[in-house]
């Protein structure tokens, strides 16, 4: 499903499919037997673990734990623009 | 331990610069009711708090703090971005300027400087509970007074949802002040403060 998407498009899915993990993280904490709400992290949790690794591999990591899945030649960390800069989300 | 992601919760992406409004903002990253001292304040209580869910409700919106901390920067970042020296003066922004010139400073709007004293970590879960969801209301607060005074939808989009994140994280506080209660006697909640008088027993109570 993420395969057809450009770069902004694989971005905002990860912000999307993250800030569910976020969100269901949180009321996990205070609800830690809801079978429904742990069913949905693991699904979403899926989701952005395979969201993060394709982005590593396409534009460069941006977490340090998929920074192995891009570019190995040279240290991509540092390349790519900060999130508070242009082009950077 | 922390680990860096390298992408905002929330996408800023602001076209249009505007110096006044960064400094009405700038509170939110080191003012009385701002992120930086909302992180500090949960990453400081959660070390004594004796209830595993409290805990990890202290990690986990301490931590989404700093996310947010992020946010107001590059909010701010942008607000300031390539300002010339006319629209520095133009603006107000020159008293700022003058001390740390487009960087980022955790302020209040007043000019007044971060400190730690906006906040408390007191050793007792009801006291500390009460203070945290006091604090996510006066970060609303704050939040609805921005938004009455910014009319950019690019800077507005961002600030709405930093403000839903308050409501959420102060239901969260209050399902832990529950929880908190639901171990304690029914009868008389202070009879005993299970951060001190009873150190052993409470992770499993």
């Amino acid at each position: 499903m993420t395969g057809q998407m450009n770069r902004k498009e694989l971005l905002n899915h990860i912000n999307q499919v993250s800030f569910a993990v976020d969100e269901v993280k949180l009321y996990l904490d205070t609800h830690p037997c809801d079978q429904e709400a742990l069913v949905y992290f693991h699904e979403y949790s899926r989701k952005r673990n395979e969201a993060l690794n394709e982005y590593a591999r396409a534009y460069g990591p941006l977490t340090i734990d998929t920074a192995s899945e891009s570019c190995t030649e040279r240290w991509n960390w540092i390349n790519e623009p900060w999130p508070w800069q242009e082009g950077g989300c | 331990m922390w680990n860096y992601e390298k992408r905002l919760q929330y996408p800023i992406k602001i076209s249009q610069t505007n110096p006044k409004i960064a400094q009405i903002i700038i509170s939110q990253f080191g003012g009385p009711d701002g992120e930086l001292a909302a992180s500090m304040r949960y990453l400081s209580q959660r070390y004594t708090m004796p209830y595993k869910e409290v805990t990890g409700t202290l990690t986990d919106i301490g931590t989404e703090e700093l996310a947010h901390m992020e946010m107001i920067c590059a909010i701010v970042y942008q607000l300031t971005k390539d300002l010339t020296p006319e629209e520095i003066e133009r603006s107000g922004f020159a008293p700022y300027y003058v001390d740390h010139t487009l960087a980022l400073w955790p302020q209040a709007a007043s000019g007044m400087p971060w400190t730690a004293t906006v906040f408390q970590s007191k050793g007792d879960p009801i006291t500390d509970l009460h203070e945290d969801m006091a604090a996510e209301q006066k970060a609303r607060t704050t939040y609805d007074n921005i938004l009455r005074l910014v009319k950019d939808p690019e800077v507005c989009e961002p600030i709405r949802f930093l403000r839903e994140r308050e409501i959420v994280h102060y239901q969260r506080f209050g399902e832990s002040l529950r929880i908190v209660q639901d171990k304690l006697d029914s009868r008389n909640f202070y009879a005993l403060n299970p951060e001190f008088d009873n150190p052993c027993g409470c992770q499993n109570g």
